[in-house]
């Protein structure tokens, strides 16, 4: 294996389209690490994109909307003074992911990236309308958070792409996420089922609505039919129940080791309720 | 396969050593720099017997590579005491007998030490989600939790 150090994005690509072997790009490492000490895939050529400018930035533009370097850890995240008051959805469901010690190194993008179906902090992603500026042999792209997941362990990059940037839209008045999982301990577990909101008020009345499901499918699911269960109401019990019975309809889980596919199904409902809620309460500027 | 030259700080000392690509901080720590104090419980990430702070940050030392410890500075459990002079959370965890087997003990003293440098006065359950990546089979951590809300409690009054 060889570690490469590239001091820009440009020379990351360029590393990546002369190597002929595994390449792998590396960032918190949190699960390339784990992957490459397992022997589950051992890269011909690792790329460090931390040496590259600005990559650890989180950045609030004029517009309101962020950019956030693909190396931002999740406490940076967690800590930084606005992020998390503007889409506390998306930054507690990035605080899920693993320990205090994960939360040192562990990326955003490195978790879209895994491609894990149970990925704490893709739904809140998706939810949030956060995009991905990508580059490669090809040129660059920007692709939706909901486009990159293809199936576990598998995404929609092509090979020699790599991720440069994440982009948050601006969060706007009236306008709440939040993310909520199931597990059966308190800490340090894979989200048995998840579920982030993200909605827009105008008064009571909410008027825009992503309603996201993860670990109940192959890849997340952004679920139209909950959304569209909850827009035009002021989150009455009756739309509730159109959400929660939206939510389960969608859901395509497996039965493993953490929970059947009947426990999952009743409670990405259930997850969906509350998770609508604490959206709800957050867009009304309540502290939840 | 050529090795990688990384100078890096350890415990305030300038070090360099020779690594694979594929050697993690741990590893270098323990089998080129002779700092034995991080140990590999699981080494994917898990039970934080392998937790050091690179640049003040806690981190699982067997997540990251040395090659990229270039630049940093690294502090490892053998750079707490003050000389002989052990440092609270030391005193505490012997006061308490607040570790059995101490394997998981080194990672769980620089996780609190971290915690108490950027949180002063945390409650219990603060304490108890920061050290929820130190797993430790023999305490039950009870002992663990009440040594560092007491070292807390202490460092608190002497500052």
């Amino acid at each position: 294996m060889k570690y490469h150090k590239p001091a820009s994005f440009a020379d990351a690509i360029a590393i990546a389209a002369g190597a002929s072997g595994v390449t792998r790009f590396l960032a918190g490492g949190t699960d390339v690490l784990v992957q490459l000490r397992a022997d589950i895939v051992v890269p011909d050529d690792l790329i460090d994109i931390k040496n590259i400018d600005g990559v650890s930035d989180i950045t609030q533009n004029v517009d309101g909307s962020w950019t956030l370097g693909v190396a931002a850890t999740g406490a940076e995240m967690s800590e930084h003074e606005t992020l998390g008051k503007e889409w506390p959805g998306v930054v507690e469901a990035m605080d899920l992911i693993g320990s205090t010690q994960v939360q040192g190194r562990a990326t955003l993008v490195g978790n879209l990236c895994n491609g894990s179906p149970a990925a704490d902090s893709v739904p809140a992603q998706v939810a949030a309308g956060i995009s991905i500026s990508v580059s490669g042999p090809n040129g660059d792209r920007t692709v939706a958070v909901e486009n990159v997941p293809t199936g576990p362990g598998k995404t929609s990059l092509e090979k020699g792409e790599v991720v440069t940037a994440v982009h948050i839209p601006a969060r706007g008045d009236n306008a709440g996420d939040a993310y909520l999982r199931f597990i059966p301990r308190t800490e340090m577990d894979i989200a048995v089922v998840g579920c982030a909101v993200n909605l827009r008020l105008d008064g009571d009345k909410i008027t825009e609505a992503r309603v996201v499901l993860g670990a109940v499918a192959p890849t997340v699911l952004l679920v139209e039919d909950a959304s569209n269960a909850i827009i035009g109401s002021t989150l009455d019990d009756a739309a509730l129940d159109a959400l929660a019975a939206a939510a389960e309809a969608a859901c395509n889980p497996i039965t493993d080791k953490r929970g059947t596919i009947e426990f999952r199904v009743e409670v990405a409902g259930v997850l969906a309720k509350r998770a609508a809620k604490i959206a709800y309460a957050r867009a009304k500027g309540e502290a939840v | 396969m050529s090795k990688i030259h990384v100078k890096t700080k350890v415990n305030g000392d300038e070090v360099e050593f020779l690594c694979d690509p594929r050697e993690t901080v741990l590893d270098v720590l323990r089998d080129r720099l002779n700092l034995t104090g991080a140990k590999e419980g699981c080494g994917t990430g898990d039970c934080g017997a392998c937790s050091v702070t690179v640049d003040g940050r806690l981190v699982c030392s067997c997540l990251m590579l040395g090659a990229e410890a270039e630049g940093k500075e690294i502090a490892t459990v053998e750079g707490i005491a003050d000389g002989n002079e052990l440092h609270p959370l030391q005193k505490k965890f012997i006061e308490y007998a607040a570790l059995q087997c101490g394997i998981c003990t080194p990672g769980i003293l620089i996780a609190a030490k971290n915690l108490l440098e950027k949180n002063p006065d945390p409650t219990e359950t603060e304490v108890r989600y920061w050290l929820a990546g130190n797993l430790c089979r023999c305490t039950g951590y009870d002992k663990i939790i009440r040594a560092v809300m007491d070292t807390a409690a202490e460092m608190r009054e002497a500052s």
